[in-house]
């Protein structure tokens, strides 16, 4: 999408929008913890609000829907390499729990 | 016969440094963004780094600590009118970033308008919220202390909590600090009308940007850390 050379100027209502979303998905992963819910729910919905509320400050205050491919895929995809990080030592954490099992005998 | 194979090299033929910039540079631009843009990206980028990699220090010993982790929502609550609300404290935390985030998008908007006193007004705005922000940090650390809480032990349960809590909150923190900093500065400029003679307002949209990553970063301290 092209945007003028004068740089990143967009409506004040979509602002206003996102900014309402915001509001809306901070408060339901509140209601998560204040509805003490437990296990996958409270998992799958603090994660999924979670993510909602990242990409809405990242497309839209960060201006990146408005941006270049070139600099959105060089500032977005190297974080990714992080997930092997945390598979790595989520498997790590597993398997000194399973060595505590077997040497120590909780 | 040694020599001649070292005049060959380019870094000979045309001075070592000057052949690594030619190469690097030579007149192509991959980001077509100011400098300045490009710059906080980069640094933005590597601030992920970091802040990723204390989270996942904090998952690396939660998952392995053979003691218990205390229950954040308790550990947060308030009581208010005689009735406890969990989280609360970082629940209002949580909403003054956000709203800060929107006085700043609004600041953006108003700057590139060219609506000087509306774009320091809003950034002041968001400074008064950022330092509001630390504020209510400073009165949970003092709560936490208070109980006993330090970065090397916890007697709720496992002292690896106080490490990650004071760490993590302590680094967002300084960021938020210094963000509060940055953004007075700039407001500054945009009042003295620095950036009318520059006849740019992008300083501001680059300042935006490190407000809303201060605000994204902890929309993921407040799902993992307080919230998981």
């Amino acid at each position: 999408m092209e945007h003028a050379p004068q740089g990143q100027q967009h409506p004040i209502s979509l602002y206003l929008q996102v900014w309402g979303w915001l509001f809306v998905f901070s408060f339901l992963s509140y209601l998560v913890d204040y509805n003490d819910l437990q296990g996958v729910w409270r998992w799958t919905l603090v994660l999924l609000f979670m993510s909602v509320k990242a990409a809405l400050i990242v497309t839209f205050f960060m201006h990146m829907f408005w941006e270049r491919l070139s600099l959105v895929y060089a500032i977005l995809l190297p974080p990714l390499c992080l997930l092997v990080l945390v598979g790595f030592l989520a498997i790590e954490g597993e398997y000194i729990t399973l060595l505590r099992d077997l040497y120590l005998g909780r | 016969m040694a020599d001649q194979m070292s005049a060959n090299r380019p870094q000979v033929q045309n001075g070592a440094w000057r052949s690594l910039v030619d190469d690097w540079s030579s007149d192509r631009q991959a980001f077509r963004v100011s400098w300045g843009k490009a710059m906080m990206w980069i640094f933005l980028l590597s601030d992920t780094f970091v802040f990723s990699l204390l989270l996942i220090g904090y998952m690396a010993v939660r998952l392995t600590t053979p003691q218990p982790w205390p229950d954040t929502s308790e550990v947060f609550a308030l009581t208010v009118l005689g009735h406890e609300f969990p989280l609360l404290l970082i629940a209002i935390m949580t909403f003054i970033l956000i709203t800060s985030s929107g006085t700043m998008a609004m600041a953006v908007n108003f700057g590139y308008a060219r609506n000087r006193r509306l774009a320091a007004l809003f950034m002041l705005f968001t400074a008064i919220l950022g330092a509001s922000f630390v504020g209510l940090q400073a009165f949970e650390w003092t709560d936490l202390i208070q109980k006993g809480v330090r970065p090397w032990e916890n007697p709720m349960g496992a002292p690896q909590f106080g490490s990650a809590f004071f760490m993590i909150t302590g680094f967002h923190g300084l960021h938020v600090s210094i963000g509060v900093l940055y953004l007075l500065i700039v407001a500054r400029k945009v009042l003295r009308g620095d950036y009318d003679r520059a006849g740019s307002y992008e300083p501001v949209e680059i300042a935006g940007l490190y407000w809303h990553f201060v605000d994204l970063v902890w929309v993921f301290i407040f799902a993992f850390f307080y919230l998981l």
